[in-house]
């Protein structure tokens, strides 16, 4: 999946490039980190910052940004990662022929990360949310040679655009609702909210949203298939950040949404069901990297699983494990890039006996995996132990949060051991070459992540005042105070702990068997969401490729009906909805020269329509066209009268040249007459006449009319008044006119230029 | 006056759309016909019509004396008239070169732009 590490083999150039680019490339992630450590104090006491600039002020849309407990603890995790994604991913692709594209596009996701997490407004919190949604589509394709890596890529970005839809039809709504985009003023008001009927419409678009980005079930499918992208971006995005983006939304919300059944049961069993299903294919990888996304989607689902509950544990409990996972599981990615590229493979069972020649790599991974299986003194512990506390204070299913919890973990504890004791410990196959220890700049970023660990874990003080209870402060929308402490004393979380070590140990040292297992159980599972997806893919395309058929049929006279019916309807409507009925017309007295120009019109049209021949269909289009001219002139319009016989002529005679190039209708065919065609034109024709009814009825006033009677003299200087407008008044569109008809003209000389001059030959 | 014109209308779009829909090309084009001039009368009745007398100004007089038909809708449709020629004049151009080319006039073996799509072939 991942060529990074043969790139690198074949290409190797020290002078590539994108050498300084790749020395430098920590530092803007950095320097915003330092910024915010400025901030941290601040931020600590409760402060908020916002600050921003109108954008679209008639929709009431700024670029706004806001910084609280909880923006504050998911920018410092991006940006601090960042930086040892920076310095691993410089030594990783090292002379990658792609390295300044990698850098764009990693950079494009910190932005639209951090402006997702910053954002103090709807809007610009969903155009950031679509940032790292394109800009991760870039990154999981970032080996673009590869169709695997092609077809992750597009389906991560299609489930999360999907999703993404969703949020911004959830976030107007809320909007709306709320009265206002700025974040500010929505946090304020969630009493409105829950009281608005479009709660559970904005509830599950939003939720949606979410749950698309933070790969919950049933969207959980794209994740583990990101992996095919490279290891600093799997390490970034698909655990420390990216997946986040729908934690932070599923937190940002909290305040504004929770504590109704609707969010806690969804949030709770879609968490629970996520960790658990997951757990379970956890244990089936044999490919590392895979083992890691899987346990990616166990702490995501158990952290859904806790934002569901609105008890202060449960909050505390969701944003530590945050905050350790981050940390372990960078570190953890890191360490299975260093070994894919040192030892040429990621297959658990092709590999062993490590641990001598990668001495560095083995401490790092050690105690990323300690902290990640959650023994103490690592954060993990900590984390692990307000699980367990804040499962038992969930207050709808705390048995079912509890047993979810302590099956999820021990898998947590078997992956751990499979990822960190097996590569390592196991004795070392035949067919492994000698491995090295890794360069300076593969270790160090998953050992000092790994130390973090282990520091914060020793002294908890470093994130509990600073980071954790700013954020669980603005979660829960209240002050509120936690004490993160590895010694709670004796009590059930702790027995729940050694619970879990023991059933994690026990998973671990009868792996063979259970996989075997697990393989069979597989075999005969009806399908996997993947294959769902393939196939919701197929059906799409065939319900594109079946409405086509029907509306882009190439069939002119469907798409000609299409069109009437349109017209018959909207007139229908608009008929109906004026409430105007003109039936009650007052029909005038007609003389006989109008009468004959009427029936001459009428007669010829029904000739027309009826003709066998085209002959006698032109002779009576003559006719028609005689009696419209009549019309026009006994209705004081002589001018168009004038024109009419004549262009009526000049046309009569096109025809008649063109006629004898062109069969007769339907030879040896007698002409069917059409009841659907026939019907679909009196209803149109009678529709149009009744609107010109209802036109009648509506008094005319025509003041330009008026202004051409009165200035065709004084101003035009022509006593024609039709004249005047066409010539003077008007000019510019009779000169319009003219251009059509040149046009016209020349496209049918062009049209039939060579048959001309063939003609003359 | 309008009324009896309305109806007359109402028929030529009926009979042009009737046309319009046919199989052949050239009923196609007469149906375009009757709706070009349907159209023109729809404009001509829409700005009233009497028995009125024409839009002129004898000679010496700044306004005509007594009330004559109004004069913007027929200005109109002297340009309708005029470009409407060009259309169809345009349109048997097209349909005398389609039926060199394409050999019928029968609009629904006209398929170059648009072939009959395929059945879906079942894939996967």
């Amino acid at each position: 999946m991942d060529k990074a590490g043969d790139m690198d083999g074949r290409e190797r150039n020290e002078a590539a490039p994108g050498r300084l680019l790749s020395l430098l490339s920590p530092v803007p992630p950095a320097l915003f980190a330092i910024v915010l450590l400025i901030l941290m104090p601040d931020i600590s006491d409760g402060r908020e910052f916002s600050f921003g600039v109108t954008w679209v002020a008639a929709l009431g849309i700024s670029l706004r940004f806001y910084i609280d407990g909880l923006s504050f603890l998911f920018a410092l995790l991006i940006s601090g990662i960042g930086v040892f994604v920076a310095i691993y991913a410089a030594a990783y692709l090292r002379g990658h022929p792609d390295l300044r594209r990698f850098y764009f596009y990693l950079y494009l996701f910190m932005v639209g990360m951090l402006g997702l997490v910053l954002a103090g407004d709807l809007i610009t919190l969903f155009v950031f949310w679509e940032v790292t949604t394109i800009s991760s589509y870039l990154l999981i394709g970032f080996n673009n040679t590869s169709a695997v890596a092609r077809r992750s890529a597009l389906q991560a970005l299609l489930v999360t655009t999907l999703g993404g839809l969703c949020l911004l039809v959830g976030l107007l709504l809320l909007g709306s609702v709320a009265d206002s985009f700025e974040l500010r003023q929505v946090l304020a008001s969630s009493e409105a909210v829950h009281k608005s009927p479009l709660y559970l419409p904005i509830l599950i678009l939003i939720l949606i949203g979410a749950f698309c980005k933070s790969a919950q079930l049933p969207f959980h499918f794209w994740l583990p298939n990101a992996m095919a992208a490279p290891t600093p971006v799997s390490a970034y995005l698909h655990s420390a950040t990216m997946v986040k983006a729908g934690i932070y939304l599923l937190a940002r919300m909290h305040p504004i949404l929770a504590h109704t059944e609707w969010w806690e049961w969804i949030l709770t069993c879609t968490g629970a069901a996520t960790a658990a299903v997951a757990a379970v294919a956890a244990l089936r990888q044999t490919d590392l990297k895979l083992a890691l996304a899987y346990t990616t989607l166990i702490a995501l689902g158990t952290i859904t699983m806790f934002l569901g509950s609105d008890a202060s544990a449960a909050v505390a409990a969701a944003i530590t494990f945050l905050l350790v996972h981050s940390f372990y599981k960078a570190a953890l990615f890191m360490v299975v890039g260093i070994i894919d590229k040192q030892a040429g493979t990621r297959n658990l069972n092709k590999l062993g006996g490590l641990g001598r020649c990668m001495p560095i790599t083995v401490i790092a991974a050690s105690a990323a995996a300690l902290s990640m299986a959650g023994f103490p003194p690592f954060l993990g512990f900590i984390g692990k132990e307000l699980k367990y506390e804040g499962a038992l204070a969930v207050a709808s299913e705390p048995a079912l949060v509890a047993t979810v919890a302590v099956f999820v973990n021990a898998v947590t504890v078997t992956v751990a051991g499979m990822v960190a004791l097996k590569p390592f410990w196991r004795k070392k196959p035949q067919q492994l070459p000698k491995v090295k220890e890794a360069p300076v700049g593969l270790w160090i970023s998953p050992l000092i992540l790994s130390g973090l660990g282990l520091t914060f874990g020793l002294a908890p003080d470093l994130v509990g005042g600073g980071l954790v209870e700013p954020a669980l402060s603005a979660v829960l929308g209240i002050p509120e105070t936690i004490k993160l402490q590895l010694w709670h004393g004796i009590n059930i979380p702790l027995l729940m702990s050694i619970l879990t070590f023991i059933l994690g140990v026990t998973m671990y040292l009868g792996l063979r068997r259970l996989r075997a297992w697990l393989a069979w159980d597989f075999k005969h599972a009806p399908t996997s969401a993947d294959q769902m997806w393939d196939k919701s893919l197929e059906l799409l395309k065939a319900f594109a490729s079946a409405q086509t058929r029907i509306l882009q049929n190439g069939v002119m006279r469907r798409y000609l009906s299409v069109i009437f019916t349109t017209i018959s309807l909207a007139l229908a409507f608009a008929l109906i909805h004026s409430g105007q009925y003109p039936l009650d017309y007052n029909w005038p007295q007609l003389n006989l020269k109008e009468w004959a120009a009427l029936l001459l019109t009428v007669g010829g049209a029904f000739m027309a329509g009826s003709a066998r021949k085209p002959l006698i269909a032109i002779c009576a289009l003559g006719a028609l066209g005689v009696g419209i001219a009549l019309i026009y002139l006994f209705l004081g319009a002589p001018d168009v009268a004038i024109t009419q016989l004549l262009v009526e002529t000049l046309y009569l005679v096109l025809v008649a040249a063109i006629l004898p190039r062109l069969p007769v209708f339907n030879p040896g065919r007698k002409v069917l007459f059409r009841p659907r065609d026939a019907t679909l034109g009196a209803v149109l024709g009678l529709l149009i006449t009744l609107s010109l009814l209802a036109v009648l009825q509506t008094p005319l006033v025509s003041p330009t009319s008026e202004f051409f009677v009165e200035a065709a003299v004084p101003e035009g200087h022509g006593r024609n008044i039709v004249n005047v407008i066409l010539v003077d008044f008007r000019a510019l569109d009779t000169f319009g006119e003219i251009i059509v008809v040149f046009t016209a003209a020349i496209a049918a000389v062009t049209l039939l230029g060579h048959q001309l001059r063939r003609g003359k030959q | 006056m309008e009324g009896p014109l309305a109806l007359v209308v109402g028929i030529l779009i009926a009979t042009g759309v009737y046309l319009m829909l046919a199989r052949n090309l050239l009923h196609y084009l007469f149906g375009l016909v009757l709706i070009s001039n349907a159209a023109n009368l729809a404009i001509f009745i829409a700005g009233r019509v009497t028995r009125a007398a024409p839009p002129l100004i004898p000679e010496g007089l700044q306004v005509p004396p007594e009330p004559i038909s109004n004069p913007l809708p027929q200005a109109l449709i002297l340009t309708a008239i005029v470009i409407g020629f060009g259309l169809l004049a345009f349109a048997l151009a097209l349909i005398a070169q389609a039926y060199k080319v394409l050999g019928t006039l029968d609009v629904d073996s006209m398929r170059i732009a648009e072939p009959i799509p395929p059945k879906r072939e079942k894939s996967l």
